[in-house]
C-alpha cells in the first residue's frame, strides 16, 4: 500500500466523505422513491448480502491464503439460527405443522437474532477449525467442503425437525419491514438496513486487515514458514481468520434469510460456495473494494441486466439461441475469461480510493489535451 | 448380500473416476474439480450419440470425444496457469466445472435425459440369491482389468516412466528432457478415457442424466482417491471399493430404530475428514515433506 | 488495459439494462399474466409441462372482453430455476413488468419464497400444483386450484388400506418439502387407519436405489410410497424392476408424467399415482391440446417427447381460465380488484370445479383420480376416483 503524504491524507479524507455522502444520498433517494418490489431494490439488497459473504471469504482466501470452501455451511448455520428465532408467533404452529411442536417458541428482536446467527457460525467454525486448519491447501478445501455437506444433512434430518423444521421451509420470518410497519418508515423500500449491516460488517473486516492481525495474515499468506520464523503463531492466527470469516458468513446467511423471507437448507450447497469464490476472483483476490464491486455487478447482471438472454430478446436482438440457460452459459464464459486472462480480477490487490477517482477526473482534461497535442504533432510530422 | 453387491458395483465405478483424480493430482498437484463433470458430459454425449448412430459406433465415439474434451480442457484452462499459484489453477478447475454444468443445462433444457439401454449390460441376472443387472457383475471385473493394464503402462512403457518421473519431481524431470506437456496430456487422455468407461457403466445402471449427475460421484471418487492415498493408483481402487461398500452398508443399519439412510453421503465426508486428520497420506500414499 | 476492459463491461451492462427495460412498456388494452414457473433445476420438467398448459389456454382464448371492450392478454414468463433465492428476483421481475395476476409455481418452496414479493406488490397469485399448506396459509393474496398434501396423503393411505396393504414403506428425498410433506401426511393417515409405516429418506443427488429397494423388501412392506420428483422416479423404477420388486409403487401427482410411463414401459413394476386429471376426462381439451403440441416440435420436446397429456398441463389450462374469470368479474386489469374478485370465482374446468374456500383461498377438492401405468402400452389406465372416506 502506498503511504500518503499528510496533504494527500487530508484530501483523501475529504474525498471519502464526499463519496460517502453521495452514496447515502443516492440510497435515501432510492429508498424513498422505489417500491420494495422494484428490481433495483431486490438487486441492491441481494448485493449487500453477497458483499458481506464475499468479503468474508476474501479475508480467508485472499488475505490469509487459507483455501476454505465451507462458506455455504456457515451461511446455512446463520440462516437457520436467525430463522428459528424469528418465526412470527402467530404462524409458528402452522410453519411447523409437519414436524411437531416447535421447541423454540419465542421471537427475538431482529438485530439480536442476526448477531446470534454470526456467533453460532463462529462457534461451529471454531469446532471445525480445531482439526481441519492443520491441513494443507487443497486438503483444507475439500475438508471444509465436506463439513458444509454434513451440516446440511444434519439440519435437514427429521429428528431435529422440532427445531429446524427438518426439510420443510421456515417461512413467515421477521423482516425489517414487518418490524417498522407502524412507523413512519413503513413506506420505505428497506435498502438502507441491508446497507447498514453490510457497512458495519465490511468496516470491521477492513479494520482487522489494517491491524497487526491483518499484517500477520498477509505474512502467513505470503510464506508460512517465514511467518512462523518471525514469531507469528500460525495456529492462533489461522483460527482467528477462520472464525472471523465464518462469523460474517453467518451474518450474511441471516441477512440472506431476511432477504428471501423464508429459509430452506436446499440452496446452501457447494454450488453456492463456488459462486461466491468466483465473485472473489472477479473482484480480485485480496481487494475489499474489488469484492464489493464484483458482488453488486455480479448480482445485477445475473438477476437483472442479462435476464434478456434467457427470454429471447437481448439488447434488441431476438434470436433462437437466447433460450433458457443461455444466461448461465454467457456467465460461465465471462468467469473463465477472468480466471484465465484477468487473473487479478477487476481490482487486483489494490483498493479503490475516492482520491484516485478525484485525481483521474482532475487530470482528465490535461490528458485529453495532451493526446490531442500529440496527435496534432504526429500530423505535422 | 444385495447391499454388498451394490457396494462392489458402485465401488468399481468410483474407482474408474478416482484414477483420473489421483493421476492428475500426482502429476500436477491439482484437484481437477471438473473431472466429475467430464463424466457427466460423457453420459450426455452417449444420449445424443445413440440417436444419430448405431450402438457399436456410438460407444467408441463417446470414448473418443470424451478424451478430446479432457485434453482440450487441460490445454485451455490449466496449461496457461502452469506457473500461477496453486489456488488459481484450482479456481480455474471450479470454473470449468461450472461452465460444463451450465452448458449441459443449456443443451438439455433442464430436462433429465434417459440413458440408452445397452443390450446385455442391462439384462438382469441372478447370483447368490440377489437379482441384479449384468453391468453390476461386469463392473468390478472390468475395473480390475483396466487397472492392471494401466499399471502395466506405467511400469513398462516409456511414457509411463516419464509420468513417474514427473510426479516425483516436476522441475528436475523437465531438466532431464521429459516432455512435460506430452506427459500431462497423456494423463488427461487416460483419466478421461476411464471416466468415459465409468460413465457407460454407471449410467447403464442408473439411467438418468442431469447436469448435476457428475458432482456427487465426482466428490465421492475424490474422497476415495484421498482415502487410498492420493497419487497412488492401487490406493484409489481400494479406497473406491471400500467407500462404495460402506455407503451401501450404512443404509442397512439402524441404531435404536433410527434409520441412518439420510447420512450415507455425510458418512463419506466424515470418513474423509477423519482420514485427513489422522493419516493425511491415506492408505498407500507417500509421506510428503515440505521443502522451503 | 484492465481498466478499459472493466469500463467496457460496465457500459455493456448498463446498455443491457436499458434494453431490458425497453421491452416492458405496455399499452392500455393489454392485460399481463405472469407465469412463475421453473424451466431449469430439479423441477424443470414439471414446470415446463405446466407452462405448456397455460400457453395452450392462451392460444385458445387470447383475449378477454370487459364492458364491450376487448383486451389482449399477454403472457410474461420467468424462470425461477427451482431455487428459493432466484425465486425472489424472478418474482420481482414479474412485478416490474406490471403483471396483473401470477400463475404458478410447480414446487412449493419457490412459491413460499416468492409470496412476500407478490404480497408487497399487491398482486394475486394462483398456485397451480404447489401442494404444501404453507403456500396459502395466512396469505390473502395466494390462491391455489389444487388439493393439499394432507389431502393427497390421506387419499393414498385410504387407497392402500382398501387394497389390503398393512405395512407401507415411504421413500422421500431429504431436503425436499414436497416429498416429505406427502410422506408425512401419508404416515399420519395410514397409521390412523391402523397400518404400519417404515419411513426412509435419501440424500439429494442419489442415483443408487438398490439398497433402498432391498430395505423395503426386508421391512415386509406390501407397498412402497415414493412421492419423489421425476428424475429420481426414473431411477427408483429402474432399481425396482432390476430387483424384481413384487409390491406396487405408489406416488403423488409428480409421477403423473409421460417420463414415468417411458421408464415403466416393458418393465414388471406396478405403479399407481394420484392425480388432478385423467386423460380422457375431457375429450375436447385432450384433442385440442394434442393437436397444439404436435404443431410445434419445441412444444413436444418440452412435454417430454410425446403428446401424452399430463395432469399439470390440464391444471395449467384451468388456472389460466380461472384468472380470466376473475378478470371478467373484476371488470378490470387492476391487480387489487382481481384479488378481491378471486374469492368469489366459481369455475368448472377440465379438472373439475374450482371454488376457493374463504379462509386461505384453497380450492375445495374432495376427490382425486387414481391411475395406474400400463407396462405394455406405456399409457395410463384409469383406476378410480378416490376420496378420503
Amino acid at each position: 500500500m502506498k503511504i500518503l503524504s499528510p496533504a494527500d491524507k487530508k484530501k483523501n479524507t475529504v474525498c471519502n466523505l464526499i463519496m460517502f455522502a453521495a452514496l447515502i444520498a443516492v440510497l435515501i433517494y432510492i429508498d424513498a422513491t422505489s417500491l420494495s418490489v422494484d428490481m433495483i431494490v431486490k438487486v441492491l439488497q441481494k448485493g449487500c448480502v453477497y458483499a458481506i459473504v464475499v468479503v468474508s471469504m476474501n479475508l480467508l482466501n485472499g488475505f490469509t491464503g487459507l483455501f476454505s470452501l465451507g462458506q455455504a455451511g456457515f451461511m446455512l448455520i446463520g440462516a437457520y439460527m436467525y430463522s428459528v428465532f424469528s418465526v412470527d408467533n402467530a404462524s409458528r404452529e402452522m410453519v411447523y405443522s409437519f414436524s411437531g411442536k416447535p421447541v423454540i417458541n419465542f421471537q427475538l428482536p431482529i438485530i439480536v437474532a442476526i448477531i446470534l446467527a454470526g456467533l453460532a457460525a463462529a462457534l461451529f467454525s471454531f469446532l471445525i477449525g480445531l482439526p481441519v486448519l492443520k491441513l494443507k491447501s487443497d486438503y483444507l478445501a475439500i475438508a471444509t467442503l465436506g463439513f458444509a455437506e454434513i451440516l446440511r444433512t444434519i439440519i435437514q434430518w427429521d429428528k431435529f425437525g422440532r427445531v429446524t423444521n427438518g426439510s420443510f421451509p421456515i417461512s413467515q420470518l421477521n423482516t425489517f419491514k414487518a418490524r417498522l410497519a407502524d412507523t413512519a418508515f413503513a413506506k420505505m423500500s428497506f435498502v438502507i438496513p441491508f446497507f447498514i449491516v453490510a457497512v458495519i460488517c465490511i468496516g470491521i473486516i477492513t479494520l482487522m486487515i489494517h491491524s497487526t492481525y491483518g499484517r500477520a495474515f498477509k505474512a502467513i499468506r505470503d510464506d508460512e514458514v517465514a511467518a512462523e520464523a518471525m514469531g507469528i503463531n500460525l495456529a492462533k492466527h489461522k483460527m482467528i481468520s477462520f472464525v472471523t470469516s465464518s462469523f460474517f458468513a453467518g451474518i450474511g446467511g441471516a441477512l440472506y434469510a431476511v432477504f428471501v423471507g423464508s429459509t430452506n437448507a436446499a440452496p446452501f450447497t457447494s454450488a453456492l460456495t463456488y459462486e461466491i469464490l468466483l465473485i472473489v476472483v472477479i473482484g480480485g483476490i485480496g481487494s475489499i473494494t474489488g469484492s464489493i464491486l464484483a458482488s453488486f455487478l455480479y448480482i445485477a447482471s445475473q438477476e437483472w441486466w442479462l435476464r434478456g438472454l434467457d427470454s429471447g430478446t437481448f439488447m434488441g436482438i431476438t434470436s433462437p439461441i437466447f433460450r433458457n440457460g443461455f444466461r448461465l452459459v454467457v456467465f460461465s464464459v465471462i468467469i473463465m475469461i477472468f480466471v484465465l486472462f484477468f487473473r487479478n480480477g477487476i481490482m487486483g490487490d489494490r483498493e479503490f480510493s475516492s482520491l484516485g477517482i478525484y485525481r483521474a477526473i482532475k487530470n482528465l482534461p490535461g490528458k485529453i489535451a495532451g493526446k490531442f497535442k500529440k496527435s496534432k504533432a504526429e500530423v505535422q510530422e | 448380500m444385495d447391499y454388498l453387491l451394490a457396494g462392489i458395483s458402485v465401488g468399481g465405478q468410483y474407482a474408474l473416476i478416482a484414477i483420473g483424480y489421483t493421476m492428475v493430482y500426482g502429476i500436477l498437484r491439482l484437484i481437477n474439480f471438473a473431472h466429475g463433470d467430464i463424466f457427466m458430459v460423457a453420459g450426455l454425449i452417449m444420449v445424443y450419440a445413440t440417436t444419430a448412430m448405431p450402438l457399436y459406433l456410438s460407444i467408441p465415439f463417446v470414448l473418443l470425444v470424451t478424451v478430446i474434451i479432457g485434453v482440450t480442457i487441460e490445454r485451455v484452462a490449466y496449461k496457461p496457469l502452469r506457473s500461477a499459484p496453486r489456488m488459481s489453477v484450482m479456481i480455474s478447475a471450479i470454473g470449468v466445472s461450472y461452465t460444463l454444468q451450465n452448458i449441459a443445462l443449456y443443451a438439455t433444457g433442464g430436462l433429465a435425459k434417459v440413458y440408452p439401454t445397452i443390450p446385455f449390460l442391462s439384462n438382469t441376472v441372478k447370483i447368490f440369491g440377489a437379482t441384479t443387472k449384468w453391468v453390476t457383475v461386469i463392473t468390478p471385473v472390468l475395473t480390475i482389468a483396466l487397472v492392471l493394464g494401466l499399471v502395466a503402462i506405467i511400469k513398462f512403457t516409456k511414457i509411463g516412466i516419464a509420468m513417474r518421473a514427473v510426479s516425483k519431481d516436476f522441475e528436475t524431470s523437465q531438466l532431464m528432457g521429459v516432455k512435460i506437456n506430452r506427459v500431462i496430456s497423456m494423463t488427461f487422455v487416460i483419466g478421461s478415457f476411464l471416466a468415459a468407461v465409468g460413465s457407460i457403466l454407471y449410467f447403464s445402471n442408473y439411467p438418468s442424466v442431469v447436469p448435476t449427475s457428475g458432482s456427487m460421484p465426482g466428490l465421492k471418487s475424490f474422497v476415495a482417491a484421498v482415502f487410498g492415498g492420493i497419487g497412488s493408483i492401487p490406493g484409489a481402487v481400494v479406497g473406491a471399493f471400500i467407500i462404495g461398500i460402506c455407503e451401501n452398508l450404512i443404509r442397512a443399519v439402524s441404531i435404536g430404530g433410527v434409520s441412518l439412510t439420510p447420512f450415507s453421503d455425510a458418512f463419506t465426508f466424515a470418513l474423509l475428514i477423519v482420514i485427513l486428520c489422522v493419516k493425511p497420506s491415506g492408505l498407500f500414499g507417500e509421506k510428503v515433506t515440505d521443502k522451503v | 488495459m484492465k481498466k478499459i476492459f472493466a469500463a467496457i463491461l460496465c457500459v455493456a451492462a448498463i446498455c443491457a439494462s436499458f434494453a431490458g427495460c425497453g421491452g416492458s412498456s405496455s399499452s392500455s388494452d393489454t392485460i399481463k399474466i405472469g407465469i412463475f414457473e421453473p424451466a431449469s433445476g430439479a423441477n424443470g420438467a414439471g414446470g415446463k409441462q405446466e407452462t405448456l398448459g397455460v400457453k395452450y389456454a392462451h392460444d385458445v382464448q387470447p383475449t378477454v372482453e370487459i364492458d364491450g371492450k376487448t383486451y389482449k392478454i399477454e403472457l410474461v414468463e420467468v424462470d425461477n430455476q427451482s431455487a428459493d433465492d432466484k425465486a425472489v428476483t424472478a418474482a420481482a421481475e414479474l412485478v416490474n413488468k406490471k403483471v396483473s395476476v401470477v400463475l404458478g409455481s410447480y414446487g412449493s418452496s419457490v412459491s413460499i419464497a416468492a409470496s412476500p414479493t407478490f404480497k408487497e406488490a399487491n398482486i394475486p397469485a394462483i398456485g397451480i400444483t404447489c401442494t404444501n399448506p404453507q403456500v396459502t396459509e395466512n396469505n390473502k393474496h395466494y390462491f391455489r386450484i389444487c388439493f393439499l398434501d394432507p389431502f393427497q396423503g390421506s387419499v393414498l393411505a385410504k387407497y392402500a388400506w382398501d387394497n389390503g396393504v398393512k405395512t407401507a414403506y415411504t421413500l422421500a428425498e431429504l431436503g425436499n418439502a414436497y416429498d416429505l410433506g406427502l410422506a408425512s401426511s401419508f404416515k399420519t393417515a395410514f397409521e390412523k387407519l391402523g397400518g404400519k409405516v417404515v419411513a426412509e429418506n435419501f440424500p439429494t443427488n442419489q442415483a443408487d436405489f438398490t439398497s433402498y429397494i432391498t430395505n423395503a423388501k426386508n421391512s415386509g412392506a406390501q407397498a412402497i410410497f415414493a412421492p419423489t420428483s421425476i428424475s429420481y422416479a426414473q431411477l427408483i423404477i429402474e432399481a425396482a424392476a432390476t430387483q424384481g420388486l413384487k409390491i406396487p409403487l405408489y406416488a403423488g401427482d409428480t409421477w403423473d408424467s409421460n417420463v414415468i410411463l417411458a421408464a415403466a414401459k416393458g418393465k414388471d413394476v406396478e405403479i399407481n399415482v394420484t392425480t388432478f386429471y385423467q386423460e380422457g376426462g375431457n375429450k375436447e381439451f385432450d384433442d385440442g391440446f394434442k393437436k397444439w403440441l404436435n404443431a410445434d416440435s419445441s412444444r413436444l420436446t418440452n412435454n417430454g417427447g410425446n403428446d401424452i397429456v399430463s395432469a399439470v398441463s390440464a391444471m395449467g389450462y384451468d388456472s389460466y381460465f380461472t384468472a380470466l374469470e376473475a378478470i371478467k368479474a373484476a371488470k378490470s386489469g387492476d391487480a387489487q380488484k382481481i384479488m378481491d374478485a378471486l374469492w368469489n370465482v366459481d369455475y368448472t374446468g377440465v379438472t373439475g370445479q374450482i371454488k376457493f374456500d374463504s379462509v386461505n383461498g384453497d380450492a375445495q377438492r374432495t376427490v382425486a383420480y387414481i391411475k395406474a401405468a400400463d407396462n405394455t402400452t406405456g399409457e395410463w389406465k384409469f383406476v378410480k376416483e378416490q376420496g378420503v372416506n
